[in-house]
């Protein structure tokens, strides 16, 4: 266990010290200052007040931007490290891989949920300050789904880290595995129905098993519990889970698929060439 | 103590290590030796149970992959390229002592024997708090063989250890080497047998993935000697002045007459440096400190007695 705590805080330390980090916290940051800036605390649209509309904003902008920052940073970093010589003097020391392999996952999850949770903080601080009205149970969840997404494209970006060896190929697959949950989102399933050629249980599944688009479900399913905007699909969703099933489906299934995907990178990793 | 049994490696279709079978026992020092793509550093990866491989690799009969922890807390590592860690200095000399359950102290008292400016009173000029990439390469080094050495190695694996380091820093190393000679196995790797020669008893050659040389060497250098070394000269060359400087040696007056002490594991490496003004060199001598045999090296570089 120390083993792990002191590889955790070793990444931790590295992280801190490098761009894409300090890159990282401006841009969530950033999106939160400038949410602010822009008055959305005092506009009116749609029965969203005070600061439910920011976090709704906040929320959508992550998750456009977290599974793309962290699945490039962590195989760029991990791919790289492994490429400079990191791994081959640090694994010479008397570490276990399970400690290196889960101590690493442990300290980068520190520090790509720390900024993205603080930004939120930082807001809901700043509302109580200018007494705006803060909805604590929004925020307690978004806090929760943000852990998850973030668990989610971490473990996925670690497995890609363990099956390829240079950083390109790494960056290529990251980007590759970003794109094709993109790409099948519902918009585009909505396309697939209307043309016929998949059946509509089919498409719906798909749209399920994306984490991308459980994630932006469960966002919805909080402002609107009918999931009106998701047309049809909403039937089959609120069928099958009910609103608070789906919202504890939509942390604990990205979580699973963070966990599996880490899960299968150590394996690999250990079964593997080490640098 | 280290056993290799018909270790072979593969990466995609080529052989890399192709059978090797070595046995090196306690105190030994050998001298791993081949050109770029011998196999070096992938025989010594495999020591370190960083790779994969067929055949078996031990150390006192247990294996460094399957028993990491165990093994590797018996081995002290210098790699040829420090890696890129940002962490500081104390963070990265706390982190390595911890895993090797050793003092940190050992590790910053070696770092201090090999001329390091590891803390300053006004605060400024310590590395400890710089990111150790940002240290010199020679300052890498020394931290890297301070954190090797600093704690109770059984197996010493360096790889090309004093590429980087100034002759006051080799003269160094090579005492810490001479303190633990009896005590522990090594195995240094360089693409040059010269760079080696005068630290180790034993020669392994590497060459396609295969031993082909295994031969024991004349082990009458010793680590911890010193050599002291007077050089006369024709007419005052600066570039020849500046050398001699960096190796610590003072001039006459005039500028003709230079004296100084060179380690004895360095021998080989100074005539190298001399041999290039070898014009300007008018009478050379070396002469082993502690009573042992003077030598004579003549204007052509070769010693004579």
């Amino acid at each position: 266990m120390k083993q792990l705590w002191l590889t955790a805080k070793l990444d931790i330390v590295e992280s801190l010290r490098a761009r894409w980090f300090q890159i990282y916290t401006l841009v969530f940051g950033g999106i939160v200052a400038l949410l602010f800036l822009f008055g959305l605390t005092e506009s009116r649209v749609l029965g969203f007040i005070g600061l439910s509309r920011l976090l709704v904003t906040y929320i959508q902008l992550t998750m456009a931007i977290l599974p793309i920052f962290v699945l490039i940073t962590t195989v760029r970093s991990v791919a790289g490290d492994r490429e400079a010589g990191v791994f081959e003097y640090l694994l010479s020391l008397p570490v276990s891989l399970a400690a290196w392999f889960w101590g690493k996952i442990v300290g980068r999850y520190v520090v790509i949920f720390t900024p993205v949770f603080l930004a939120m903080l930082g807001a809901v601080l700043w509302a109580l300050v200018v007494g705006i009205d803060v909805p604590w149970g929004m925020f307690g969840y978004y806090t929760a789904l943000l852990a998850a997404m973030a668990a989610c494209f971490l473990g996925i970006g670690m497995l890609i880290s363990a099956v390829a060896r240079g950083t390109d190929v790494a960056q290529g697959a990251a980007f590759l595995v970003w794109l094709t949950l993109l790409l099948f989102l519902d918009l585009i399933l909505l396309g697939v129905m209307i043309q016929g050629k998949v059946a509509p249980e089919v498409a719906v599944l798909i749209a399920l098993a994306n984490p991308l688009q459980v994630f932006r479900t469960a966002a919805l399913a909080l402002f609107d519990p009918q999931l009106i905007v998701l047309g049809p699909s909403a039937y089959v969703i609120l069928d099958l889970f009910g609103l608070p099933g789906y919202k504890v489906f939509a942390l604990f299934y990205p979580t699973a698929i963070g966990l599996g995907a880490a899960s299968l990178g150590y394996f690999l990793f250990r079964k593997g060439d080490l640098p | 103590m280290i056993r290799f049994d018909k270790v072979a490696k593969t990466f995609r279709r080529a052989r890399v290590l192709d059978g090797i079978d070595l046995e090196v026992g306690l105190g030994e020092r050998v001298a791993l030796i081949g050109s770029n793509g011998a196999g070096k550093t992938t025989l010594i990866r495999c020591l370190l149970g960083e790779y994969t491989h067929e055949g078996s690799v031990t150390i006192d009969g247990r294996s460094p992959r399957q028993e990491r922890t165990a093994v590797l807390g018996n081995i002290g590592f210098v790699p040829q390229l420090p890696p890129p860690l940002r962490m500081p200095v104390g963070q990265l000399i706390n982190f390595a002592a911890s895993l090797c359950g050793s003092n940190p102290q050992r590790i910053l008292d070696i770092a201090r024997r090999l001329g390091l400016a590891l803390d300053d009173a006004s605060g400024a000029g310590g590395i400890m708090s710089r990111q150790f990439v940002r240290l010199s390469g020679g300052m890498k080094q020394k931290l890297l063989i301070a954190i090797a050495l600093g704690r109770d190695a059984k197996v010493l694996v360096l790889d090309e250890p004093a590429a980087n380091l100034d002759p006051e820093a080799r003269k160094i190393f090579f005492e810490l080497l001479a303190e633990r000679a009896e005590a522990v196995t090594m195995l240094i790797s360089s693409h040059r047998l010269n760079e080696v020669s005068a630290l180790v008893n034993r020669v392994v050659e590497l060459d396609m993935g295969k031993v082909v040389l295994d031969d024991r060497v004349a082990d009458d250098v010793s680590l911890s000697g010193k050599l002291a070394c007077r050089i006369s000269v024709k007419r005052v060359e600066p570039a020849l002045a500046k050398a001699l400087g960096s190796w610590n040696f003072t001039g006459s007056g005039d500028g003709l007459e230079w004296r100084g002490e060179v380690a004895g594991p360095d021998r080989l490496r100074f005539i190298g440096m001399t041999s290039r003004y070898i014009a300007l060199i008018s009478d050379i001598s070396l002469k082993e400190m502690d009573g042992g045999v003077g030598e004579k090296v003549g204007a052509s570089g070769t010693a004579v007695q």
